[in-house]
């Protein structure tokens, strides 16, 4: 079995641009055996996409180069391989799914298409017999009622079932190597489960290797029979899964291992006392349809919430992708229009005017999930941070403000020095953190956040959770903390949300729920989520 | 200096690297300032004037002839041979002429031969069939077309740049009238409405102004819409929001920004379609009042009279030049802001 189907050997990969020269990896080797999955594992950045993608040669040639190494499959150098080579070898020796599966299939294109596409190029098939072959690989990858999905396109399939045809696609041509790109880190939990259980169930039928690029650890300990660990372009450990997490070596393995956020949310403070709530709250936009556009229907994005939240406690709304949790905060937010009430403080601001809730804004603020996103690229943080000092007169003067900004950047954890610079000179984390500052500057009772960890790495989401920690028990903030990772929900939230289609299934003590969840679908998110 | 911030200042590389567009940029400012003082270039009076150990600025002023000797109380024709010699001779003084010294309105009485008479040393690019100056009228009419190109991009610029931003901005049914506006409004023939008008008032720089502006803001509406609409979804639009900024702080702070990147890169070849269009108005006899410097009415001279060629080149390669600079400038322009060049 532990025949070796690629041999990795000395390998970099070296970007130029503007005549500066990155290596992205540095001097790697590893050998991927027959029929096993090997995890390449690391945080964003670290090499793990390239390495596969030089793999296939699919790097933007000649910016990219290989200064040295070697990918020998089955004895044949890929780097020395020419075009026609290699485009025999994608597609039907080595196939490829990558992460997204919205954009990595052509939105005009049938499934019948997709798939026969591969199929006439390298095995010469089409007409009947490719259509045989199609409703074959469709059946295998578990796609219902496969022969009626084939004239539909990628945009009539959800996402679990999208990945499913990218793998039908990789496989159609039965590959010895499957090279898996983030295959489910753009799916939610449940599906997540059955795609990997799929691609666990095709190896051993069909026998073929997986080289499985990941960040997620508990992918890898489920699936993978051996492991490397990428940090900065390098190999910094590999070994087999179990003696890996059994016996980390490096200590960025230990680190990495050790990221899973942790600890409880803090204690809140004795004397519970309201800040915001909701009564039946509902978001329906309407669909219009005919020559009159009557509103035939509603799409009910949030459909009869219910919630309250006291000071110095965070509520967790967790759901799926589509569940609406997104919305019920924009909607709290008063950022887009919604029926029922809410509460701020026992005050109703539902029907307030957006100039009166303006000053009530400072006391709810937001920090929004995409840290690239949420900063404008145009403008230093000290002057992101200043602005909403500004709109609401908060620090006499100039020097007043600068000195608040500096306060601020102190608190969450950064340099003050730094507050010149624009955004892109931050990493990711500390964007978060400059977002959370811009937030926090005006000193609210309730800060949004919207999946504030999701875009992170692991490690940065353990720093960024403390850091709001930390922040809740010395302001005694308030958090509305939305998210589909129950991980870090349950290092935070002292009250659950539960949300699917709209509609809350469960809502309670988050210590209660994630001990005794009631609801069939809870249990399902948790053993999705905790294994 | 103003200070950049770092994607404007890749920009600024990004159009510098563009060798082409950067040394167009270049040749044509000079040009264009040159052509500000078409004054001190191109005059039938000199620009400086020593009569009697005194100076006089006939550029600035007017002098009668009897201030240097003459008999009449006429204002002074320094052409003249003999206001010439009572300056040299009488007031032991001299004259000194600009490099051309004919004004673009100035005729020519004493050619050889019939006007329009060929290039010689005293006309360097001959002259109009009415015996004026052809190269002090390129430099007048080079002048006049760049500023009224000028003035119509900047003015449709705002406009447009304000119309697709409340459109895009605000949305709904705004959108909805303001679009089905513009699409009625941009039917109307503008050439038409240009000819009868011309029958109803002698139309100068700034009726033509008016008028193409009325029609010329809307180059910018769609794309500016489309920007904004993008723009407030933005998730630091939203961001901005939820800070409590007003609607038009974050127009103009936040989203702004990337519209003017579509504007900057259309600006040149809108101000490209405004000198061509002066040019066409010109050329057909509806642009700027009969005697005025104009580069159409050189072109439909050159087609009216085209045993005289001098003509038809000339405004071939002052049109064609111009506007080639105005290309190249455009190009480097629409690449310093080409996002994918901007991987920051």
């Amino acid at each position: 079995m532990s025949e070796t189907l690629v041999e990795v050997s000395h390998l970099s990969v070296r970007f130029e641009q503007d005549g500066q020269a990155i290596d992205a990896v540095r001097d790697i080797s590893f050998n991927i055996p027959r029929g096993q999955t090997l995890a390449l594992v690391g945080e964003s950045g670290s090499g793990k996409s390239v390495t596969a993608l030089s793999m296939l040669r699919l790097l933007p040639y000649p910016r990219a180069s290989h200064p040295g190494g070697s990918i020998r499959y089955q004895g044949e150098d890929l780097l020395q391989a020419d075009e026609p080579r290699l485009r025999q070898i994608r597609g039907d020796r080595i196939g490829v799914i990558f992460q997204e599966p919205m954009t990595s299939l052509n939105p005009l294109h049938t499934l019948e298409k997709q798939i026969g596409e591969t199929l006439l190029l390298h095995k010469g098939l089409s007409g009947i017999q490719a259509r045989r072959r199609i409703l074959e690989l469709l059946t295998l990858v578990g796609l219902p009622d496969p022969a009626s999905r084939l004239g539909s396109y990628p945009h009539e399939l959800s996402g679990g079932q999208r990945q499913r045809v990218m793998i039908a696609m990789a496989l159609a041509n039965e590959p010895e190597l499957l090279i898996a790109d983030e295959p489910t880190t753009a799916l939610d939990v449940t599906i997540q489960e059955q795609i990997l259980e799929l691609l666990a169930r095709l190896q051993q039928q069909l026998g073929m290797a997986i080289l499985l690029i990941t960040h997620d650890l508990n992918i890898v300990r489920r699936h993978a029979h051996r492991v490397c660990v990428m940090y900065q372009g390098e190999i910094v450990e590999q070994a087999s899964t179990e003696a890996l997490f059994a016996a980390p070596e490096h200590a960025y393995t230990r680190r990495l291992l050790d990221a899973e956020p942790s600890g409880t949310p803090a204690e809140p403070p004795a004397e519970p006392q309201d800040i915001i709530s909701t009564n039946n709250l509902r978001i329906w936009f309407p669909v219009k349809k005919g020559l009159l556009q009557r509103v035939t229907e509603h799409i009910k994005a949030v459909d009869g919430v219910s919630l309250q939240l006291s000071r110095g406690q965070t509520l967790g709304v967790v759901g799926e992708s589509g569940s609406g949790k997104t919305t019920l905060g924009l909607a709290i937010l008063r950022l887009i229009r919604s029926e029922g009430d809410i509460l701020l403080e026992g005050k109703s601001i539902q029907g307030l005017a957006q100039k009166q809730i303006k000053p009530l804004r400072r006391q709810l603020q937001v920090v929004f999930q995409d840290p690239y996103g949420s900063l404008s690229p145009r403008m230093p943080i000290s002057d992101i941070i200043n602005e909403g000092l500004e709109v609401h007169g908060i620090g006499e003067n100039a020097a007043a403000r600068e000195q608040l900004i500096i306060d601020v950047l102190q608190e969450v954890g950064l340099d003050p020095a730094s507050r010149h610079r624009y955004p892109h000179e931050f990493s990711g984390g500390q964007r978060q953190r400059v977002a959370i500052a811009r937030a926090l500057v005006l000193k609210p009772r309730l800060i949004i956040l919207d999946e504030p960890t999701s875009a992170l790495d692991r490690t940065v989401q353990k720093q960024i959770v403390e850091l709001l920690r930390e922040l809740q028990r010395r302001h005694r903030l308030s958090y509305i903390f939305i998210s589909h990772d129950l991980a870090v929900v349950r290092a935070l939230s002292h009250q659950l949300l539960v949300m699917k289609q709209g509609k809350v299934v469960e809502q309670g003590p988050a210590a209660r729920i994630f001990e005794q969840p009631e609801q069939e679908y809870t249990r399902q998110l948790l053993k999705a989520a905790f294994r | 200096m103003m200070r950049l911030n770092p994607i404007n200042r890749r920009r600024l590389d990004n159009f510098r690297a563009n060798k082409r567009g950067y040394w167009s940029l270049w040749l044509f400012g000079v040009l264009f300032f040159a052509s500000l003082f078409a004054e001190l270039i191109a005059n039938d009076r000199p620009l400086l004037v020593q009569y009697q150990g005194e100076l006089y600025w006939p550029v600035v002023q007017d002098y009668s002839e009897t201030r240097f000797g003459g008999e009449f109380e006429t204002l002074a024709d320094f052409k003249d041979p003999y206001i010439q010699d009572l300056i040299h001779n009488q007031g032991q003084g001299w004259i000194l002429w600009p490099a051309v010294r004919y004004s673009f309105d100035t005729i020519n009485y004493d050619l050889s031969v019939p006007a329009p008479s060929p290039p010689s040393t005293d006309n360097w690019l001959g002259t109009d069939d009415q015996g004026r100056d052809v190269l002090a009228r390129v430099i007048y009419g080079f002048r006049v077309s760049v500023l009224f190109a000028l003035v119509l991009t900047l003015a449709s610029s705002v406009v447009g740049v304000v119309a697709g931003a409340v459109q895009g901005y605000y949305g709904g049914k705004v959108d909805l009238l303001f679009q089905r506006f513009i699409e009625i409004w941009s039917g109307l023939p503008v050439l038409f409405l240009l000819i009868i008008l011309s029958s109803l008032v002698q139309p100068n720089f700034w009726w033509l102004l008016g008028i193409m502006l009325l029609f010329s803001w809307m180059n910018l509406v769609d794309v500016v819409r489309a920007e904004f609409l993008r723009g407030r979804n933005l998730e630091y639009v939203r961001a901005a929001r939820a800070l409590g900024l007003g609607n038009r702080l974050i127009m103009f702070r936040h989203i702004l920004p990337n519209a003017m990147v579509a504007t900057l890169t259309f600006m040149p070849f809108i101000f490209n379609g405004s000198l061509v269009t002066l040019t066409a108005l010109d050329f057909l006899g509806f642009g700027l009042p009969p005697g005025s410097a104009s580069l159409g009415e050189l072109v439909a001279q050159g087609k009216s009279n085209l045993h005289a060629p001098w003509l038809g080149i000339t405004a071939f390669f002052a049109l064609a030049i111009m506007l080639t600079l105005l290309i190249f400038i455009g190009e480097a322009v629409r690449d310093a802001f080409d996002s994918r060049k901007l991987k920051l």
